[in-house]
């Protein structure tokens, strides 16, 4: 009996081991989800198309340009450029195509506005680098083919808005021009160049729009000079700001004639203003300076006069104008009050009269207006109706239509800084009852549909019915923490300063929070948020406290500006205190100690290399004194090509005392020669990483003894020719080499050069092994390649007999001084692809084998089995070693589609994976970021502690039934064998 | 696994020179993109269907899309060594080694990295397609049987119905001398182990 079960034992392990993460297409959103986001909205253009769906065509901060359905909110298509092709203007052409000019202008594309395929491209060249215009003139006709007007590099384009090919051009080379507006007055033959030059000259230039010939060029000087922007009055009037920032100037050119008006701010607004900014606007007619506190708007009545028609303290944002009859222009207006936000829309002629004033509600979390989109559309009693688009400070897109916000986007998500994770509240008595199956009917007809599913006789629209019940099930999105760890917070920062918190079950957001230590105020002008810690994670003693984060985030984009730090609330989001320091923050480093309420002790290394720790009570004082000589810790300093090691000193010697901060020395530097290497990565081991065992079992039952220390650093240095590009360096001029440091010692552990290799370089650190990508420069491919450490200090010990005798050296004292005999066994493979992130799944105990993640260039993320990446390979293993599971060596990594983790979606624009162990101990939890996110389960040796999603129960109560029949079958056939044996 | 057919057509070259020189050591790369059509129906990327093709040039520093014809180019690119990758879902292609020679410009120096193929054209072709999912197999009696609950019902049949038929088949003599063993030994029946059979 005994055999027997060990046997079908074998056979169902057997039939599950199987090395490849793979999923049915119906499994696809069980234990996943996939966000797609835009980022922050820079431009935003409405399609003025009569027939088919509304839509708006958006060019945003993460050069993202995306077709949105107006009525939703919803992605028709969507584009991510690359990272250097930052999107300078788009515009509808033709009211068929979307036009985009980016990278400088120098690239102009035109997408299908229905489908977003491309449809052409073009590159424009110039002179001289310049601000670049693009218009989309609509009455401007070459041979019946519209014209597009780009300006871009110091040179005037006409270009063909159907092929894309340049009807003419027009070079701008005076060396000092700098162009401010390119205008073309609707209705004529002619485009004005408009500039400065030298910095006090005006420049004009007329130039014939049918064939690109000059007609005229003015200049005017002006004595005063100028600052800033131009804000465009009419089709023939400028304004600008003098360089002091307190003189108007209106700068007519009628006519190709210069005429000009000068006009103090004192003469228009009363009381001084400061330094005054032109907020760029295209309502004609009217413009707006901004000073700190005010924002005033003026009026310009005929001959250059100018007139105040309002003046306001609230923040405010303005539309561009869009024109909605012949001689009539419309603009939207937002004022911001306590917790709503106004809208007016007025006609440009007519500051007074408002076409339209509503309110709208609006959560304070999502910041102030940042800009304004208006949008016009006919009503059924032929009346204007407007809508607006708004863009927020936490990067959100909304839809304003008749005094409601129609849809909302949170777009703010796409540019992640961070992520850390939290658990969720413990499941309590009255905290959340599990709703019972509501009614009996449905919960067999449930139960039908599902036997008839995994008996393959269901419909289609079973089908249907049965995917959109798994997916709906309400276990995987509760509000409290499960047995199997698999639901969890994801707290995110954002760029915006906003904090989110992520359910892992289907990604919904559970609460957000702006940061008020991220908002602009007078002591810290442009907060950004730089990272995420666990600050006070509760399990032991104070399993009352609610979890909470600590967000650093400093003052200025400089690594000396004093850094603010912020504790929020996990459970409801609230910020509970923020500290403003008097010092930078240059470096976190959380310590391994906890205090009694389970807060994280904290060192904060500021910039003139003291160390600040935190939270400053006298218990952390005192846990932290305890270890004082304990703590080490390493700098890089990649400029100069320097890794320093630090411990503490004593109190610091300053004239305030504090007995908070601490003194620092230096123990060790490795210097890299700046003439040959150049520092492009370091890596260490995650902090919270579990490793289960140290020894490693080989074939033939010989033990090897990883050598784990969590102060390993990995340095990856190129030659400083090889860090520049792909395709720039010859091999014999680059080269790569891969230390690993102890970053208690600085003692270098192991060294390795790759010839003919650059990067750039991403790496992974785990347990005892790093593996690494870069370029191959002889081959041109990619490479990766694994070093893995092994102790051979412990290496004799492995003789029972001297155990016994004591004659071991494990209690034999370890010095600093003395060189760890350690081994290292490497070996690199060629692998297909371009990497973005990497990253390794983590598990609960660290008993489960390990899959890479890699985030390759088409923004999808492939799971790679660690055993393919094992040094001990070799092309033909012995039978022990196959017994083991090494795999006979080939020269490239294998990529077997069906262990793409993020199957056939994209994470477009990926940055970073982030792996969590759940609590059960063969799943891990993965989240990769980009512009879109995604979210899923991952079981790198198949789930073999629980029953899959699709175990079949029917068979297992089928199996049940056969075998209780065939024992009554059994039995009654004994007895009555039993009774004839008897009678006989 | 599904089975990865390598589709290795070659195409018609089309005419157009794959290098065109541009300004001041800055040249351009011109190339193609081609999807063989009806292989494609089971990928999720639909033939023809090509805007969510993008072309990277050395691991995205330049990224470009396709025309509806396919047709993709790369401007001001110095000269050089450089590496082109498509990312298409649903396709795997090798990334290419193309060669910008500032010597002799517009000459076509282009290779698939992964066979070291090299190309006389810059025409880049799926190597194979990629099926993300696995194919659930259809219901049938073999997998029913396969599966651990079919073994285990199918071991215990196989011992309640075949075991008597071996004893059947065995040496009379050898039979008797068992069963006499058997029946001095006491070996209890199934019908006594089970609680309705203590009666007797």
């Amino acid at each position: 009996m005994a055999i027997r079960s060990f046997f079908l034992f074998i056979l169902f392990f057997s039939s599950s081991l199987s090395p490849v993460f793979s999923l049915y297409e119906d499994q696809v959103g069980l234990m996943d989800w996939h966000q797609q986001y835009i980022g922050k909205v820079k431009q935003a253009v409405f399609s003025s198309q009569r027939a088919g769906r509304k839509r708006v065509v958006v060019s945003t901060e993460e050069n993202v340009i995306a077709s949105l359905d107006l009525r939703h909110g919803e992605i028709f298509w969507r584009h991510l450029l690359g990272a250097d092709d930052v999107i300078d203007g788009i515009d509808i052409g033709l009211g068929k195509y979307v036009i985009t000019l980016s990278s400088g202008g120098s690239i102009l594309r035109s997408w299908n506005l229905p489908d977003g395929q491309m449809v052409w491209e073009s590159s424009l060249q110039g002179p001289k680098l310049s601000k670049s215009f693009l218009l989309v003139p609509t009455n401007l006709k070459f041979d019946k083919d519209n014209v597009l007007v780009v300006f871009s590099n110091g040179r005037l384009h006409a270009i063909s808005c159907i092929d894309g090919e340049v009807l003419w051009k027009k070079d701008f080379e005076a060396e000092s021009f700098e162009v401010q507006q390119v205008i073309q007055p609707p209705g004529s033959d002619l485009i004005y160049v408009v500039g400065f030059a030298a910095s006090y000259q005006f420049e004009m230039y007329q130039i014939n729009a049918k064939n690109g010939e000059l007609l005229k060029h003015e200049s005017a000087s002006f004595s005063s000079g100028f600052s800033g922007e131009v804000s465009l009055v009419s089709t023939e009037t400028v304004v600008a700001l003098d360089s002091t920032g307190s003189i108007l100037l209106t700068i007519s050119f009628q006519d190709g004639k210069i005429s000009s008006q000068q006009t103090p701010i004192s003469n228009l607004v009363e009381d001084s203003l400061g330094l005054a900014v032109i907020i760029p606007s295209s309502v004609s007619g009217i413009f707006a300076i901004k000073t700190d506190a005010v924002t005033v708007f003026i009026r310009v009545i005929g001959e250059g006069k100018l007139e105040v028609v309002e003046k306001t303290t609230h923040e405010i944002a303005v539309s561009d104008a869009l024109s909605i009859s012949e001689d009539q222009q419309a603009f939207a207006l937002i004022q911001h009050a306590s917790s709503e936000i106004h809208l007016t829309v007025k006609l440009a002629h007519d500051w007074d009269g408002n076409l339209l004033k509503e309110s709208v509600k609006m959560d304070w979390q999502r910041g102030l207006v940042h800009k304004v989109f208006i949008n016009n559309y006919i009503r059924t009693d032929r009346s204007y109706g407007f809508r607006v688009l708004i863009v927020m400070e936490d990067h959100s897109l909304l839809l304003l239509q008749q005094g409601e916000i129609v849809w909302s986007r949170e777009d703010g998500l796409a540019s992640i800084i961070d992520v850390t994770t939290s658990e969720l509240p413990v499941e309590r008595n009255g905290v959340s009852v599990a709703k019972v199956e509501h009614n009996l009917f449905e919960w067999l007809k449930g139960h039908m549909l599902k036997l008839k599913g995994t008996l393959m006789l269901a419909s289609p629209e079973d089908m249907a019915a049965i995917q959109s019940m798994r997916l709906k099930s309400s276990e995987k999105s509760k509000m409290t923490r499960d047995h199997n760890g698999f639901r969890k917070l994801l707290i995110v920062l954002t760029r915006a300063g906003k904090l989110f918190a992520l359910h892992t079950g289907d990604g919904r957001i559970v609460w957000s929070h702006l940061l008020r230590s991220l908002h602009k105020s007078e002591a810290c002008q442009s907060p950004i948020g730089l990272n995420l810690y666990q600050w006070q994670v509760p399990h032991h003693h104070a399993m009352d406290e609610n979890p909470s984060v600590l967000v650093v985030s400093r003052c200025g984009p400089s690594s000396d500006t004093p850094g603010v730090l912020s504790f929020v609330d996990t459970y409801t989001g609230k910020e509970l205190s923020s500290l403003s320091l008097d010092h930078a923050v240059v470096q976190v480093i959380p310590l391994p100690y906890t205090d009694s309420t389970e807060q994280r002790l904290h060192l904060l290394i500021n910039a003139d290399k003291h160390a600040h720790l935190y939270p400053k009570t006298s218990e952390a004082l005192s846990i932290f004194k305890r270890e004082f000589l304990n703590i080490y810790w390493y700098s890089v300093e990649d400029q100069n090509g320097i890794i320093k090691g630090h411990a503490l000193k004593c109190k610091c010697t300053g004239e305030v005392a504090d007995e908070f901060c601490f003194d620092t020395r230096d123990l060790w530097s490795v210097v890299f020669p700046s003439e040959s290497e150049k520092i492009v990565a370091t890596v260490t081991r995650k902090l919270n990483e579990v490793v289960h065992t140290q020894a490693k079992v080989v074939a033939d039952q010989d033990v090897m003894y990883k050598y784990i220390s969590r102060n390993l650093l990995f340095v990856a240095t190129v030659a400083p020719k090889g860090s520049g590009e792909i395709g720039s360096v010859t091999p014999e001029e680059s080269w790569l080499v891969a230390y690993l440091i102890d970053t208690v010692t600085g003692r270098i552990l192991h060294r390795v050069t790759h010839h003919g290799s650059q990067g750039p370089v991403h790496a992974v650190f785990s347990e005892n092994w790093v593996v690494y990508h870069y370029f191959n420069l002889r081959a041109h491919r990619y490479e990766m390649s694994v070093i893995e450490i092994y102790d051979q200090s412990r290496a004799d010990n492995k003789d029972v007999w001297k155990l016994v005798l004591g004659k071991h050296n494990l209690t034999s004292p370890i010095s600093l001084f003395s060189r760890p005999e350690v081994i290292t066994k490497s070996q690199s493979y060629f692998f297909t692809h371009s990497l973005k992130a990497i990253a390794v799944t983590s598990t609960a105990k660290g008993i489960t084998s390990k899959q890479l993640l890699l985030g390759t260039i088409g923004d999808q993320v492939l799971a790679l089995d660690k055993r393919f990446l094992d040094p001990r390979r070799t092309v033909n293993p012995t039978q022990a070693e196959k017994e083991e599971g090494i795999i006979p060596l080939t020269d490239s990594l294998p990529i077997i589609p069906q262990s793409y983790v993020t199957h056939a979606l994209r994470v477009e624009g990926l940055r970073g994976i982030i792996t969590v162990p759940a609590k059960l101990e063969s799943t891990t939890l993965v989240f990769a970021h980009g512009v879109d996110l995604f979210f899923t389960q991952l079981a790198p040796s198949r789930t073999y502690d629980s029953l899959t999603e699709d175990f079949s129960y029917a068979l297992l109560l089928i199996t049940i039934v056969a075998l209780v029949a065939a024992i009554f079958v059994t039995w009654r056939l004994s007895e009555r064998k039993e009774l004839q044996e008897k009678w006989r | 696994m599904a089975a990865v057919t390598p589709l290795l057509l070659l195409l018609l070259l089309s005419s157009a020179p794959s290098f065109s020189s541009g300004s001041r050591n800055a040249y351009n790369i011109n190339g193609r993109v081609k999807i063989p059509q009806g292989l494609g129906t089971k990928g999720y990327a639909l033939p023809g269907r090509m805007s969510n093709v993008k072309v990277l040039l050395n691991g995205g520093q330049n990224i470009t899309f396709l025309r509806p014809d396919g047709y993709f180019s790369f401007h001001n690119i110095p000269a050089g060594t450089h590496l082109i990758e498509v990312s298409a879902i649903g396709y795997f292609f090798s990334p290419v080694r193309v060669d910008v020679s500032a010597r002799n410009p517009g000459k076509v120096q282009a290779a698939l990295t992964e066979n070291r193929k090299g190309l006389s054209e810059l025409v880049l072709e799926p190597l194979r397609e990629e099926q993300y999912y696995e194919i659930r197999e259809p219901f049938s009696i073999m997998s029913l049987l396969k599966s651990p609950m079919g073994l285990m019902v199918g071991f215990m049949l196989a011992v309640a119905f075949l075991m008597p038929k071996l004893v059947e088949n065995m040496d009379p003599e050898e039979m008797r001398r068992a069963q006499e063993e058997m029946r001095s030994q006491g070996v209890p029946s199934l019908s006594s182990l089970l609680p309705g059979g203590a009666r007797n």
